[in-house]
């Protein structure tokens, strides 16, 4: 990836990360930390990969993505904002009555594509939404993020053992791998390891990337590109709470608000990651 | 009724998604290793490049079945009423009822009918279940003509829909060249002043049975086929309690939150009349052949005319 792409591309992420922390603080509530751990991945696919329209959201040929970990939708709907699907202000008014960005993500949102939150559901819809692509030899992608805790749901592994029967080689489901969930460290309250071989095991083509870093994000979607007959899961390693100092690795802040002391702390290091950016 | 042509209901369900598959290029059928008793066998032999055998994995099935119709198709997902109420309840709620997604769930093999493989496959909560969903539409169809009739209404109605089928061969009383279906509209299919029956599915039938016993008893009961439970026709019903003063509810499912309860809402809602349920009670089934199961379980023309006649006196 050339230096300029990658500079805009992390100084969009910053911005996204900002409208995370944004969104919770004015909810007074949802789920910061999973949200930062998959800014970059976010940024990625809706500025560098997918094929969306924000004045056509709703376009049939356009790429999907299922966002089965849907307390994270601070993060989705932050860079949908970005994306020009809906303003940025709609983040102001996240989780209140009346709004239009509900707690958990709504398929009648512009540019959201499947309800979900429900954790475990996502990934089934994605199947289906996959499989409809190939009845009409369409050549849309659809992706699923998913937790690495959510993956101890079983429905998700009815999912991907439909997936590889049905060779869904336009499906790409990405495990965020950040290593923590409500209860503690994934591998502690009932361990989902190894992620990686389960999914090989299942008959998936398996991808590892650092989801931090945008060379080793591009460089997974492209071999994700090149597989045949077989959908991939793409597992990347993340830092919880990613950009924030005091929300990085901390299990705390899985489902908790900044309070406006913490608000000016995020907000302020955000700023000053994204003057260096542009500078 | 021994000269009167019976068919289950699962099998009008494959026959009928058989013989659409040609006019409705979006129609995809889904089943998880049921198909050869659901009966979406018959579609798959018609069909097969759009059916799906998801395998024994309802929980999925349904989220399946929920991205094929945010994409544009219009998928029917089949298994037992068991598992497509009951064990995939809470995908049905939030995959596919809180998007309102186009998606039909046809479930067969319900209630206690099921006979032989007993309590644990005999469905009768699944009415209850489905009408606590916002928004979903439910289908009880009575015999072979109203079972296809409601397949295709289904197909043309945007909006997740329950439809239910039994294992059991029904009498085909409706007439093919003369019924017409129509969404939310319950069925006059007996005048009568002195009491409603209200009949839903299968106990349709045994419902006719039973006024004609009360008729030659000098009681003249109406006879009311509910086929669509949600939305209910209260407009119906409610003509039915004022004119008739008594109701009387059968269904085959429990007393609990099916068509009895649906009925009593609408009518407390009005003008109170008594209103007596017949259905499973609260309890399980158990083993055995169905005919006896629903003659135990009180699901026969002679337990509902024993229980009208007890009823008149609530009057």
């Amino acid at each position: 990836m050339d230096v300029t792409t990658k500079k805009q591309l992390q100084a969009t992420a910053c911005k996204v990360r900002m409208g995370v922390v944004e969104g919770t603080f004015c909810a007074k509530s949802g789920h910061p930390g999973g949200s930062l751990s998959i800014s970059d991945l976010l940024t990625y696919l809706y500025f560098a990969k997918m094929h969306v329209d924000p004045s056509q959201p709703d376009r049939p040929d356009r790429d999907r993505l299922v966002l089965s970990k849907g307390h994270c939708a601070p993060g989705l709907y932050s860079v949908l904002a970005q994306r020009g699907f809906f303003p940025y202000e709609e983040l102001k008014s996240l989780r209140h009555i009346g709004a239009l960005l509900q707690g958990h993500p709504c398929i009648h949102i512009p540019g959201v594509d499947m309800s979900s939150g429900s954790l475990g559901q996502g990934i089934s819809a994605a199947c289906g939404m996959a499989l409809a692509g190939k009845l009409d030899h369409a050549s849309y992608k659809v992706y699923a993020i998913l937790g690495d805790g959510e993956i101890e749901e079983g429905q998700v592994w009815e999912a991907a053992m439909f997936a590889a029967h049905y060779k869904l080689d336009n499906l790409v489901a990405i495990v965020d791998n950040n290593g923590l969930q409500i209860d503690g460290p994934i591998t502690e309250v009932c361990s989902p390891e190894p992620i990686t071989d389960k999914f090989a095991a299942f008959g998936w083509h398996v991808i590892t990337m650092d989801a931090h870093d945008f060379d080793s994000i591009e460089a997974a979607f492209n071999e994700a590109e090149t597989i045949v007959g077989k959908p991939v899961a793409i597992v990347q390693k993340s830092t919880k709470g990613k950009g924030v100092s005091f929300m990085e690795n901390q299990v705390g802040w899985h489902g908790k608000a900044p309070n406006q002391t913490e608000y000016e702390q995020a907000m302020a290091e955000l700023k000053a990651q994204l003057s260096e950016l542009e500078g | 009724m021994a000269d009167v042509m019976k068919k289950a209901t699962r099998e009008s369900y494959g026959e009928a998604l058989a013989a659409l598959a040609d006019k409705y290029p979006n129609l995809v059928v889904l089943d998880a290793d049921l198909a050869a008793a659901t009966k979406t066998g018959t579609f798959k032999k018609a069909c097969p490049e759009r059916f799906f055998d998801c395998g024994i994995a309802e929980a999925n099935m349904m989220g399946v079945a929920a991205g094929l119709a945010a994409a544009g198709k219009v998928p029917f997902a089949s298994t037992f009423a068991m598992f497509a109420a009951g064990r995939a309840y809470e995908i049905v709620r939030n995959s596919i009822g809180y998007p309102h997604l186009n998606v039909k769930i046809g479930a067969t093999h319900a209630g206690i009918s099921v006979g032989e493989d007993g309590a644990t496959h005999q469905c009768n909560e699944d009415i209850a279940l489905m009408r606590t969903i916002p928004g979903m539409t439910i289908i009880n169809p009575a015999d072979d003509v109203e079972a296809k009739a409601a397949v295709e209404a289904a197909i043309n109605f945007e909006g997740p829909v329950y439809l239910r089928f039994g294992r059991l061969a029904a009498p085909i009383f409706n007439d093919a060249a003369t019924y017409k279906f129509e969404l939310g509209k319950g069925i006059t299919l007996k005048e009568g002043k002195d009491v409603t029956i209200v009949a839903t599915g299968l106990m349709v039938s045994e419902a006719l049975e039973a006024a004609k016993q009360l008729e030659a008893e000098g009681i003249e009961a109406r006879v009311i086929n509910i086929h669509t439970i949600k939305p209910l026709d209260k407009d119906i019903i409610n003509k039915a309690a004022d004119e008739t003063g008594l109701i009387v509810t059968v269904e085959e499912h429990s007393v609990i939150g099916g068509l009895g309860s649906a009925v009593a809402d609408a009518v407390i809602e009005n003008k109170p009349v008594p209103v007596v349920k017949i259905g499973v009670n609260d309890e399980y089934g158990h083993s055995g052949p169905a005919v006896d199961l629903l003659k135990e379980f009180g699901l026969c023309a002679d337990n509902i005319a024993a229980t009208v006649k007890a009823a008149m006196a609530k009057k």
